[in-house]
């Protein structure tokens, strides 16, 4: 089953270069056109010096040169999650390889579609620890969905559209090409997609009509629904989205979000929970603790997302629609799995819903008691007038780009909670964050990748001091490409999760938490030739905001918030939904043995 | 749904392309699955294809979920579960060294007659004895051959088939997604 939309599947253009001979460097630049990619992120070196070549010769093909071959896949990834499109980055082999297995494993985990093509040293010193040599196939096994090393030419062009085809269709993910030198120079003829060979596997799956019915029954007949939805409505594109609403409105249940998921409901919509799990709202939590029917779609149970297992929303009936088969009871055993694109089954299941013969579900008390979660405030805060908060600078963030055409992306850690908390999405595809991998440095080149695909959009990373410095280089990939991204970093001078789990596990012992040496970001920002602005008091916020937004180029901002502040409600490790804490209630962050050797 | 765990041994069809059987034990090892036998050879030139034998442990949903993530990897095409099928046939092939004189030699001749394994090498020191048959037969086998001078042991793993017409991984369209 294949979840790409109509906007996913890229025509192929005609194949006027069907039968013609040409080098292998010109068919990875003919195979990339084809598939409908314009712009790719990368940086060169010895054995891709040949398909450098043909960029050079080739007019249409926008390449974006990073500073680190971990920002051309951070890059391709923001590329994709913003636009839906398979992200590409090509990268040289050994060390290049190498740099781009974060974003491999970045991408695996939050299924994001890329295709990675490294080069390798030329087949017949493969093998013989030649200069530059790895074992690219060998290292990206486990972290893509699929890999290929080509060593023949005739395999060149089928081998890239059946990359293409494996990272969008089905789970979306990435991929990596392994091109030796020599088989880039050979001259071989060009295969177009239409004609190349496909593999047996490519079948899809229609929605099981059955399951849909044993769904709607539950749904109909419930008195504590929810709906828990996640990064598979995003990739599913804005038709997931559209019937989603649809459905939500229709049930008038209400609907919580992953991390990965916000946006395909809007967070101004009248069923709106927030975002559940470790960080997430008081309200979404102990509903789903106490729900009678859950529908997850889209969303795989992450341990993030679920607290202690064990008691895990204990006495629903759990719906679970996922296009693959192996997130079905890998860690909670569901009643109804529904395997299948989340477009096709939300569709399934609205006109199911509309064509029922049961009387609209009584939620009222549910809902009532849903509200009294909700006058709990979960994310009220201690203001102050001296010092900015950080979760203020968020609000008052999120008030300044209103209204515009904003992309939020972010590094790891606290900053990245409270912008989850407090910058609120009402569309898709506007969020790219690393959730399963929880990788730092990710914002920064997430960011131009999604500048790229989005020329005349605000493009905001919001940061952490220790996160960004990990990519920090990318800024002057965002100069010499004019890129105007913004980079608000959330400066308390600690790795603030590091440091907030050491105050609650590990006994205030603040081991290597503290950055003792910092840069002066608004120097930095001169020395890379783009603006730095910094804040440092609560009244001056919304001016040096403001002229942030308004900067042509890209801004450093340094924001210089409370030092010592946690990021709550919290559920602690090995505790319960109905378990959180909250900021005014910190004393109950006690945490057990079992807690403290979770992650 | 009980805990119990058991032996599963599980037939997968997969593409015969470089780097398949590192995706498939790389997929076990990575995810902590345990592998008490493998046999893989290519079982068909003409398609490409070559058929991996696994025999695995696991409660029901391990084994569910050992199958789900085999069957997401892109080589492969098939996956089937065969352990306790009546229609289907187990079998393994075991070399067995016995270095005995005397008595034991002779015992060990007998044995092997009852197991139905055959001489395929002789010395007056020395036998190797080929044997095929279910997992818990060789077992069995072996055991009584311990103490009869056994001094090495060779076993290809489970080898697996159905019986009839019928066939485990028989190209099935609808059932796979990539």
């Amino acid at each position: 089953m294949s979840t790409a939309t109509p906007a996913q599947i890229e025509t192929p253009k005609p194949a006027a270069q069907a039968g013609v001979e040409m080098t292998g460097a010109e068919m990875v630049i003919q195979a990339l056109r084809d598939q409908g990619v314009d712009t790719l992120f990368g940086y060169p070196g010895g054995a891709v010096l040949p398909i450098y070549d043909a960029i050079f010769q080739s007019e249409d093909m926008r390449h974006i040169l990073v500073r680190h071959e971990q920002g051309a896949g951070h890059a391709a990834e923001g590329y994709a999650r913003s636009t839906g499109k398979v992200g590409v980055a090509l990268v040289t082999s050994g060390p290049g390889a190498t740099n781009m297995v974060t974003p491999l494993a970045d991408a695996l985990l939050d299924s994001i579609p890329m295709v990675v093509i490294t080069g390798q040293v030329p087949t017949h010193l493969i093998g013989t620890d030649a200069f530059q040599e790895c074992d690219t196939v060998g290292i990206t096994r486990s972290c893509t969905k699929h890999n290929w090393l080509v060593s023949r030419i005739e395999d060149l062009a089928a081998i890239l559209h059946e990359a293409f085809h494996v990272a969008r269709s089905g789970r979306p993910g990435p991929v990596v090409v392994d091109i030796p030198k020599d088989v880039q120079f050979a001259r071989g003829v060009y295969v177009p997609p239409q004609d190349a060979p496909a593999r047996s596997k490519r079948v899809t799956r229609a929605v099981d009509e059955t399951r849909i019915a044993e769904a709607i029954e539950l749904m109909a007949n419930a008195r504590r629904p929810i709906f828990y939805t996640g990064g598979g409505v995003i990739n599913a594109g804005s038709a997931a989205s559209d019937a989603l609403r649809a459905l939500v409105a229709e049930t008038n249940f209400p609907i919580t979000s992953t991390l990965m998921g916000l946006g395909a409901y809007p967070a101004s919509g009248p069923n709106w929970l927030g975002m559940l799990g470790m960080h997430g709202a008081y309200e979404a939590n102990h509903a789903m603790h106490n729900c009678d029917v859950m529908i997850c779609i889209g969303a795989r149970f992450d341990d993030r997302v679920t607290g202690r297992l064990d008691a895990f929303s204990p006495n629903s009936a759990k719906i679970h629609i996922d296009i693959d088969p192996s997130s079905i009871n890998k860690n909670v055993r569901v009643d109804v799995p529904i395997i299948a694109g989340a477009t096709e089954a939300i569709e399934a299941l609205l006109s199911a819903w509309r064509a029922r013969n049961a009387p609209t579900p009584k939620i009222d008390l549910w809902w009532k008691r849903i509200e009294e979660w909700r006058a709990r405030k979960c994310f009220a805060y201690a203001a102050s007038d001296d010092i900015i908060k950080p979760q203020y600078a968020i609000e008052r963030l999120f008030a300044a780009t209103r209204g515009q055409d904003v992309y939020i992306t972010t590094e790891v850690g606290q900053h990245q909670m409270w912008a989850a908390q407090y910058f609120h999405f009402d569309e898709p595809k506007r969020w790219m964050t690393s959730g399963g991998l929880g990788t730092m440095g990710y914002g920064l080149p997430a960011a131009l990748g999604v500048q790229a695909a989005h020329p005349g959009s605000l493009v905001i990373d919001i940061a952490g001091e220790a996160s960004v410095q990990m990519t920090m280089q990318e800024m002057s990939t965002a100069v010499q490409h004019n890129l105007p991204i913004k980079v608000f970093i959330l400066n308390n001078e600690w790795m603030g999760m590091v440091r907030q789990w050491q105050q609650l596990l590990h006994g205030e012992r603040y081991s290597h938490s503290y950055s003792a040496a910092l840069p002066d970001f608004v120097k930095m920002a001169e020395a890379f030739g783009c603006t730095g602005i910094r804040a440092d008091r609560p009244d001056e916020l919304d001016a040096k905001i403001k002229q942030m937004i308004e900067t042509p180029g890209p801004v450093l901002f340094d924001c210089r918030v409370a030092r010592e502040e946690n990021c709550f409600p919290m559920i602690p490790s090995g505790k319960a939904h109905n378990e959180m804490i909250l900021a005014d209630d910190v004393t109950h962050a006690r945490i057990d043995d079992a807690g403290k050797k979770l992650v | 749904m009980p805990n119990t765990i058991e032996s599963r041994t599980l037939a997968i069809l997969v593409d015969n392309e470089p780097g398949v059987l590192a995706r498939v034990v790389g997929m076990f090892s990575a995810r902590g699955y345990n592998i008490e036998s493998l046999t893989v050879a290519e079982t068909d030139v003409g398609a490409h294809t070559s058929r991996i034998t696994v025999v695995t442990r696991g409660d029901p949903q391990t084994i569910e979920q050992i199958k789900a993530q085999l069957d997401r990897i892109v080589s492969v095409r098939r996956v089937a579960d065969v352990t306790r099928d009546p229609n289907g046939v187990l079998r393994e092939l075991a070399l067995v060294k016995v270095v005995a004189s005397g008595q034991d030699r002779i015992e060990s001749l007998r044995v092997s007659e009852i197991f139905r394994a055959k001489v395929i090498d002789t010395t007056l020191e020395s036998f190797i004895f080929e044997i095929t048959g279910a997992s818990d037969k060789i077992d069995a086998y072996v055991e009584l051959m311990r103490p009869l001078g056994l001094t090495e042991l060779s076993r290809t793993g489970v080898l697996s088939i159905h019986r009839g017409r019928e066939t485990d991984l028989a190209p099935q369209g609808a059932a796979h997604v990539v």
